[in-house]
């Protein structure tokens, strides 16, 4: 009982929050869940979340870890995903036939880039001891000129089947490719943090540095390597958004993600200044917000007000998560029941500590 | 008579959970006189200052002042009141002037004066023989400054009451006696001043009275005339506190022949601590005796590189190596277990299982994590075999009270099986009956061959676990003394400064 | 004592101005050998204060928040939202100039108090509250009305066109006729404000409060400093700013639009970093934050003088940024190190100098 409650706790803002858009939804009409076949692929309002969440569930993920370990956010990750992109863009256009490999190739120059911008934020963030947001508005200042750049021109087009299957459909596979790439995305990630200790390491130098230090663990170290990952994320968020688009847009891709990134992690329960984190609670954060999009438009809130009334909802869900409104309906709740619960650990503590010295002076006096 | 008291404290008990940091104790301070409030850590110092101040709020007891009964639920109630405080960790702002420093947070008018101000200042600052200019910026005056300055600002707030918590420990001779002729001046102003302080001679320099506490409880309070160094030093350390469960590291010495287990010579840190030799034999407890502040938890950290190593040369086994990180350290069999628990050793949010398996696990790699199975298996091993009090190995480390924090980090060490293990006041803070079991898990550990390097501000603790003493003052090595017949006086006059022997060559 | 005030170590919030100070002289002299043409002419300079002084209020309202040791994100939003709320508002046929300054510092002061609550006193992270707010106010901003929309009203017509002429220090134009200087009204809002935001910081106790807040808030309540009040007070001033400019915005350009001020938050972020503020709060002088502005405003124009790419102003602005965040990094902790070593009693050898001396 008391396990369960430890290791799920954190989840419980993500889920109820989730959990309340979904019953708003059936509650607006029961159709919430149903399916349909388009052109042999899944069509229908969950496919739909799934598929325009992919990239900010693959930045989110970047974003966490780089929160956990340097207590800041990296606000050029929209940014660097336009830099990515571009990059396998110019690789594609460049060769003669795209084909897998080129794609391949693409892919991985983009994964190249995105790991020396997170380098270049991590080096900044962890040797010159610079606060993350300052470090990474260098590259959102700077960044979509230079993504323009790499263009060359504005708006290349990507014109052809292999990308738009990417970003679509694959022929005879029933779901949607980005919400596959996720999914792999995921499991990706879920297989480096069992197989290396990068949960560990990132947890402990964000909790305390100094205490990771001693040991063994390299601070510098670890904060590059997070920063470094969030890198590839973007490249992975890049390459997702430019084949959706089917087109290079420096100005608009990704705009305001990173925004939106930090808020998942946010709703997931993670503390934006670092220490312990959850992936999966940042994961249910940007699929929460994208739910809250979808739903806003579903309850026909007009297109305009839509950015105003997300702000209200996450004021809302910010006070009832802050420490502040937290401690006092915690005791508000304790309170009644303090008879129960309190008594006993207090209890506790007595009996194994605190009259320890007592019990302890009591056989020496005689 | 009772008219000259003006701060009056009666049967002061205040918890935290999990520890009872004072108990029952009295206080009584009078107008102008120096009182010296004494103890080792973890004697409940902080925490009475801190219930005088209001920072604390009391569990139980009575506090007046002037005759009247006070309770301060802010540190500004009590500034208003007319108790000054000047603190150990200097409560400033280092960005501000030093007239600003002086001066913000009081008064009432919206906009500054500033030429006012600095003539204030100045005015105060002359007045006080502090080497500062008024419109400097905080964070360039020395640390010494700052805290004169500190002073000043409580001085000018006309207290009735003053607090010096560890005012000296940053500095110089020169300073110090320019502080304690301020303080003459304000006593003889009727300001009646609490002084805390580790060192021995100061306490007497200035000191007309010295109140004792020890684990939290009132040891008494003595006319500083009455009361000679040696005793004072035995009442902090409590040599009554007699023959604890019989411990007694019984083991002769083992044998000069072998090659050390650790040896270094020449070394020194970025912290400060003068070139040293040390070395430590298989099997071997040994010890840096001395007051805090003379250099001991300096001293280990160098060995472990903790700080920053500047100098000398290390030999592990016998061969030469190069330790410049910790996880060096740590890969040649060393373990270290911090003296500052919650800065240095606690991972605080993460769970009891992951802070067990840390420094093993960062052994093992980056690329080798543990299975959930076997972290909690180490987990349940050590839980079981330190007898640690946690409802489960997933709760946070921060939950636990400090004794099994401390176990835990034990527990950490002891997972990486150290052939030499560096424990650093592993008792402190925390209640008899775990530091015994901690001091018996020591002796267990030599039997089995593991060296240890023990340090505690308790001797008598020293005197049951430790074959060897080195004794430090002022952050050099002062003496070194072998166990045949070593009694707590020899210690003690050793650490006080009895014996030869001066710090400088 | 009188002999040494002469070499008063400068502060680092001095320090860094004058890093951006120097730095901003010798760039518009760059600027003025290579493109005499217009970087001689009085003209330019005033434009750069008249066109820009939307940019330049938000950098003070961003430095304050940022001294306070918060951030503010929303500013641009709101000035968004106060241009067209203020458009709206006149051309409703209802609105007069005077109404309108009044709507527009009461939209700021609305946010202002709002987020400053949320944050000083509900202790929610700054980011997340401000980053809400942004987008409250873009959202409030496309409900209101869509389209651009141009303010006719004759009475705010006359206010966007005055400018202050002076006649002797004009210039000649291509054709060689002289064209006087004019001096539009947002420059001297702009001076006027930075003047009362520079002794508000200086001279008052809420700025000097505020100084402690950044620098350490642990010692500052220790002080006996109200640091939530302060806090507060902190965002709010930045709100009512943005309200102000906002109400500038549309007199320089007459118009309400869905895209005004949008992105300023990053450029006034940045604008304050350059002009010595720091984000981590207790470090900044409020005569900065124009030449902090000024600064990357003038490497703009240069680019643009310089014929290239447009995409290259962005870069170029990136690569200031990325300089001066470097070069403060490295000076704050050169001056820190010089602490570090002085933090030692002196009675110890402190490093290799001393080390063996006794």
């Amino acid at each position: 009982m008391r396990r369960v409650k430890a290791t799920g706790f954190h989840l419980l803002l993500p889920l109820s929050v989730l959990a309340f858009l979904v019953v708003v939804n059936v509650i607006k009409g029961v159709d919430y869940f149903s399916l349909s076949v388009i052109n042999g692929a899944l069509y229908g309002n969950i496919p739909n979340i799934l598929f325009g969440a992919s990239e900010l569930v693959v930045l989110a993920v970047g974003m966490t870890l780089v929160t956990s370990s340097s207590g800041g956010q990296d606000i050029s990750v929209g940014v660097a995903g336009a830099i990515t992109s571009s990059v396998f863009v110019a690789i594609l256009l460049g060769a003669d036939k795209i084909t897998w490999w080129t794609i391949f190739a693409g892919f991985l120059a983009g994964c190249a880039v995105g790991v020396l911008i997170g380098a270049f934020n991590g080096s900044l963030v962890a040797v010159f001891k610079v606060q993350p947001m300052v470090a990474t508005l260098i590259l959102f200042t700077a960044g979509r000129s230079v993504a323009f750049l790499i263009d060359g021109k504005l708006s290349p087009i990507l014109a052809n089947d292999l990308t738009s299957r990417i970003g679509g459909v694959m022929p005879g596979v029933f779901i949607q490719t980005p919400i596959l790439l996720t999914a792999v995305f995921i499991a990706l990630i879920a297989l480096l943090l069992k197989t290396t200790n990068l949960k560990l390491y990132a947890q402990s130098v964000g909790v305390n540095e100094k205490a990771a230090r001693l040991n063994g663990i390299d601070p510098v170290a670890v904060k590059l390597l997070t920063f470094m990952l969030l890198g590839v994320c973007t490249a992975v968020a890049g390459f997702i958004a430019v084949c959706k688009a089917g087109r290079h847009d420096s100005v608009n891709l990704l705009k305001y993600i990173e925004m939106d990134a930090i808020l998942a992690v946010a709703i997931g329960g993670n503390a934006l200044g670092g220490g312990k984190f959850s992936v999966t609670g940042s994961i249910i954060g940007a699929y929460t917000i994208e739910v809250l999009n979808r739903t806003l438009l579903r309850l026909e809130v007009d297109t305009e007000a839509i950015k105003a009334v997300k702000a209200v909802f996450i004021i809302v869900l910010m006070v009832l998560a802050s420490p502040v409104v937290r401690g006092y309906l915690a005791n508000a709740v304790r309170r009644p029941r303090s008879g129960t619960q309190t008594g006993t650990v207090a209890e506790e503590a007595e009996d194994g500590w605190v009259s320890a010295p007592d019990a302890f002076r009591g056989r020496e006096a005689p | 008579m009772h008219t000259q008291i003006v701060l009056e404290m009666r049967g002061i008990s205040k918890a935290f959970p999990g520890v009872r940091a004072l108990h029952n104790v009295d206080f009584t301070l009078r107008r102008g006189e120096v009182h010296a409030l004494m103890g080792e850590n973890g004697a409940g110092k902080s925490t009475l200052i801190k219930v005088m101040t209001g920072v604390y709020a009391k569990d139980a007891g009575r506090i007046t002042i002037d005759g009247a009964t006070i309770h301060f639920r802010s540190p500004q109630e009590a500034q208003n009141f007319g108790v000054g405080t000047v603190y150990q960790e200097i409560s400033l702002c280092p960005n501000l002037t030093v007239a600003e420093n002086m001066f913000i947070g009081r008064g009432r008018r919206g906009f500054v004066n500033w030429n006012r101000m600095n003539g204030d200042a100045t005015r105060l600052l002359e007045s006080l023989c502090i080497p500062a200019r008024p419109t400097q910026e905080l964070s360039n005056c020395s640390l010494a400054v700052q805290q004169m300055i500190a002073i000043a600002r409580a001085v000018d707030m006309e207290c009735k009451i003053l607090i010096l918590d560890e005012p000296t420990s940053s500095l110089d001779e020169d300073e110090v006696r320019r502080l304690f002729a301020l303080m003459r001046e304000l006593k003889s102003r009727g300001v009646g001043i609490v002084f805390v302080t580790h060192f021995l001679d100061q306490v007497y320099e200035v000191s007309d009275r010295i109140t004792v506490l020890r684990d939290g409880e009132l040891v008494g309070e003595y006319a500083a005339s009455s009361l000679p160094q040696i005793e004072l030093v035995a009442k902090m350390l409590g040599k009554e506190l007699g023959d604890v469960a019989g411990i007694r590291n019984r083991r002769p010495r083992t044998a000069e022949s072998g090659i050390p287990v650790f040896e270094a010579t020449g070394l020194s840190s970025a912290a400060g601590v003068r070139p040293f030799d040390f070395s430590i034999h298989k099997g071997e407890v040994n010890g840096f005796a001395g007051l805090l502040g003379s250099g001991r938890s300096e001293s280990v950290r160098a060995i472990y590189a903790a700080d920053k190593v500047t100098g000398g040369s290390v030999r592990v086994n016998g061969k030469s190596v190069r330790i410049g990180k910790p996880i060096q350290a740590m890969k040649l069999g060393i373990g270290y277990l911090p003296e500052d628990r919650k800065g240095d050793g606690i991972i605080a949010e993460l769970s009891v299982r992951e802070n067990i398996i840390l420094a093993l696990q960062v052994m093992e790699g980056f690329f080798k994590p543990f299975s959930r199975k076997q972290a909690e298996a180490f987990a349940d091993e050590y839980i079981r075999l330190l007898n640690i009090k946690t409802p489960s190995t997933g709760t946070p480390i921060k939950a636990l009270s400090g004794g099994n924090q401390q176990k835990v980090i034990l527990a950490r060490w002891l997972l990486t099986h150290p052939e030499y293990l560096i424990l650093d006041e592993p008792t402190r803070g925390i209640d008899v009956g775990t530091k015994v079991e901690i001091q018996k898990l020591v002796l267990k550990l030599a039997e089995e061959g593991v060296s240890v390097t023990f340090i505690s501000s308790e001797i008598e603790e020293m005197l049951r676990t430790c074959s060897r003493l080195i004794v430090m003052r002022d952050r050099c090595v002062v003496g070194e003394l072998e166990d045949s017949g070593l009694t707590q006086n020899d210690v003690m006059h050793v650490i006080a400064g009895g014996a030869e022997k001066p710090c400088d060559e | 004592m009188r002999t040494v005030k002469g070499r008063e170590t400068l502060s680092n919030s001095n320090l860094l101005f004058m890093i951006a100070a120097v730095i901003f002289v010798l760039m518009y002299a760059l600027a003025m050998a290579i493109y005499p043409g217009s970087f001689l002419q009085l003209q330019t300079f005033f434009d750069l204060f008249s066109l820009n002084a939307p940019l330049i209020i938000l950098t003070c309202g961003m430095s304050i928040v940022m001294i306070g040791g918060g951030i503010d994100i929303s500013v641009g939003g709101v000035t968004g939202l106060v241009t067209m709320c203020c458009a709206v508002f006149l051309e409703s046929g209802g609105g007069d100039v005077w109404s309108s300054m009044i709507l527009a510092l009461g939209i700021g002061i609305a946010f202002g108090l709002l987020q400053g609550f949320l944050i000083a006193y509900l202790e929610i992270q700054p980011f997340i509250i401000t980053l809400a707010g942004m987008f409250l106010a873009n959202g409030l901003l496309t409900t209101i009305h869509k389209d651009p929309l141009n303010v006719t009203l004759p009475g705010f017509v006359a206010l966007r066109d005055a400018e202050l002429v002076i006649p002797l220090l004009g210039s000649h134009n291509r054709l060689g006729n002289f064209i006087p200087l004019g001096i539009k009204i947002g420059a001297f809002v702009v001076v006027a404000l930075v003047i009362a935001l520079a002794v508000l910081m200086k001279w008052s106790r809420f700025g000097r409060n505020l100084y402690a807040v950044g620098g350490n808030s642990q010692s500052a309540l220790m002080l006996g400093i109200n640091v939530k009040r302060t806090k507060f007070q902190s965002y709010l001033i930045c709100g009512s700013l943005s309200g102000i400019a906002g109400f500038v915005y549309i007199m320089t350009t007459g118009a309400g639009n869905v895209g005004n001020a949008s992105g300023f938050e990053m450029k006034a972020i940045a604008s304050s970093i350059i002009g010595g503020t720091m984000l981590s709060g207790g470090v900044g002088n409020l005569l900065g934050s124009p030449v902090g502005a000024l600064t990357l405003l003038t490497i703009n124009e240069l680019i643009r003088a310089a014929g290239v790419n447009s995409n290259l102003q962005a870069i170029a602005s990136g690569l200031l940024l990325c300089v001066f965040i470097v070069l403060q990094g490295v000076v704050v902790r050169l001056r820190g190190g010089g602490n570090l070593a002085r933090a030692l009693p002196s009675w110890l050898p402190a490093g290799k100098t001393t080390g063996k001396g006794k």
